[in-house]
């Protein structure tokens, strides 16, 4: 066996827990477009993966099928033990135990920071405000923004906009976190402090999917790197393993670009 | 034949207040009901969706005294014995509804579509989604349209007259009749539905000012 081949430390103490999320087979179309074809994936508690590739390759369609803001054809969905069907119980379960970060905050600009944290503990778990502003004050002061809590979104900066969609979805304390592009949207002095934020949380254990092209952040959190391409995972390896020896062409298309742009 | 004095300008004031109650009822019952409309014409159910898209049309591609004609001698031939106050209330707040509903229908779309998704990542039910974060962002920014419709249906009062509801436009009818002074009376009863509508125009002028600096 090759070095290059044996798992990393990252992977070791990854590869014994539980499964939390298992795809099988999903097949995706928008109208007469196949955008995921048979795709499987299976991540495991604690694990921290990294999804990239060319823009239109699939990976934001790939991240929304898991908690259902996209409708699959087939194949199934199951995180946390809950399989998605047709029901929307089922959906909403598996809702409780994912949280999401877009590229573009989404925060709910007609609300405080704070009832932007509080709304879905109150509306989704029932819990009554004051504990509900409890539980997202520490999140709020976990991404270090905690002192903005009465503002509206409107008067924060990008990256703090960002840290506070981060912890509104903290608040859920929700099993397995995915990101979307969570820094292409901002200044470039303010990509950093969403990253280390991401970093605090890998550091803290927290199960992570991140479609994002930081390589650095890749390397650093990273248990695996999934590069897709037209609707289908092309490889799946380290981050090391990738940025050394990328096996597809369209992988060392995709990191030339990237590594020339950076 | 007399002039126009007080007991002229009192009755003037009688119809103002028909008018004022006539606009009040149909704009809250039409509110009402129009929330509901647009929210039907939203629903991802078609079947509900065509049938709101439907009442939409047909209250905008007819006019409203027609509208006016048919619910009012419709109602009475289908005997019901209902005032006639109450039947204009009810075709006044029909056709409110059908307007006020494709307008709140109009911002609700218009809303990002990261709103829904953000809602929907945090497993926010309808009515959360819809109480929480539609209806607040949509009716606020559909303010200066929902307020200019608001002067449209005042004015829009004085097609009562047609059936005999004596309100403002109605009351100048009959104390002109009186008095033989039309351009006088209806001077004067023009004034009056200008310091009406006039004051809300200015406000959602303002509103629209307002909302359009804020974001
Ligand atoms: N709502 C939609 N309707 C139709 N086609 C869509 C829709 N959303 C995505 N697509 C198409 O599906 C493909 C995959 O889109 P997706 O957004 O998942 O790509 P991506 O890998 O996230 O790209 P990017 O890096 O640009 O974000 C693209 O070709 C896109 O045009
Ligand atoms: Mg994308």
């Amino acid at each position: 066996m090759k070095a290059a081949n044996m798992p990393s430390e990252k992977q070791l103490s990854v590869s014994d827990n539980e499964v939390l999320i298992e795809l099988k087979n999903i097949n995706k179309w928008y109208g007469g477009f196949h955008a995921l074809k048979d795709v499987d994936l299976t991540v495991r508690k604690g694990e921290r993966i990294v999804l990239c590739g060319p823009s239109g390759s699939g990976k934001s369609t790939l991240i929304r099928c898991i908690n259902h803001l996209e409708e699959i054809k087939d194949g199934s969905i199951r995180v946390a033990g809950k399989e998605i069907d047709k029901a929307a119980k089922s959906i909403e379960a598996v809702r409780r135990e994912v949280g999401m970060v877009f590229q573009s905050f989404n925060l709910f600009p007609h609300l405080k920071v704070i009832d932007n944290c509080t709304l879905a503990l109150r509306r989704v778990k029932g819990i009554e405000r004051p504990e509900a502003e409890e539980i997202a004050r520490k999140y709020l002061d976990r991404v270090h923004i905690l002192e903005q809590a009465d503002k509206h979104p409107a008067q924060l900066s990008g990256g703090q906009q960002q840290r506070v969609a981060i912890a509104r979805a903290l608040c859920m304390e929700p099993k397995v976190m995915l990101f979307d592009e969570p820094t292409s949207a901002l200044d470039p002095e303010m990509v950093k402090e969403v990253l280390d934020t991401m970093i605090g949380l890998a550091e803290d254990g927290m199960t992570m999917i991140c479609v994002t092209h930081e390589m650095g952040f890749a390397r650093q959190v990273g248990h695996r790197v999934l590069f897709m391409a037209d609707g289908e995972i092309l490889e799946e390896t380290t981050p090391s393993e990738f940025f050394k020896n990328p096996q597809h062409e369209r992988a060392k298309a995709f990191l030339g670009e990237i590594l020339a742009h950076h | 034949m007399d002039k126009f004095g007080s007991p002229e300008f009192l009755f003037l004031l009688q119809g103002l207040k028909w008018t004022v109650l006539l606009t009040i009822i149909s704009f809250i019952g039409g509110g009402i009901i129009g929330l509901a409309i647009a929210l039907a014409r939203v629903s991802p159910v078609k079947i509900v969706q065509r049938i709101a898209a439907a009442y939409i049309a047909l209250f905008q591609g007819t006019p409203l005294l027609m509208q006016l004609f048919v619910i009012y001698y419709g109602l009475a031939l289908m005997s019901f014995n209902i005032d006639a106050w109450v039947a204009v209330s009810i075709a006044y707040t029909a056709h409110a509804s059908a307007f006020l509903g494709d307008i709140w229908r109009g911002t609700i779309q218009s809303l990002p579509k990261g709103q829904i998704e953000a809602s929907n990542a945090l497993a926010l039910g309808y009515v959360s989604r819809m109480r929480d974060i539609v209806l607040p962002q949509a009716l606020k920014i559909s303010l200066p349209a929902t307020i200019g419709f608001a002067v449209q249906l005042t004015k829009g009062t004085s097609l009562a007259a047609i059936v005999g509801f004596v309100e403002l436009a109605r009351a100048g009818q009959i104390v002109s009749n009186l008095i033989f002074q039309p351009l006088l009376v209806f001077g004067i009863v023009g004034i009056i539905y200008f310091f009406l509508c006039w004051p809300m125009s200015i406000l959602g002028s303002h509103l629209e000012r307002k909302l359009s600096l804020g974001n």
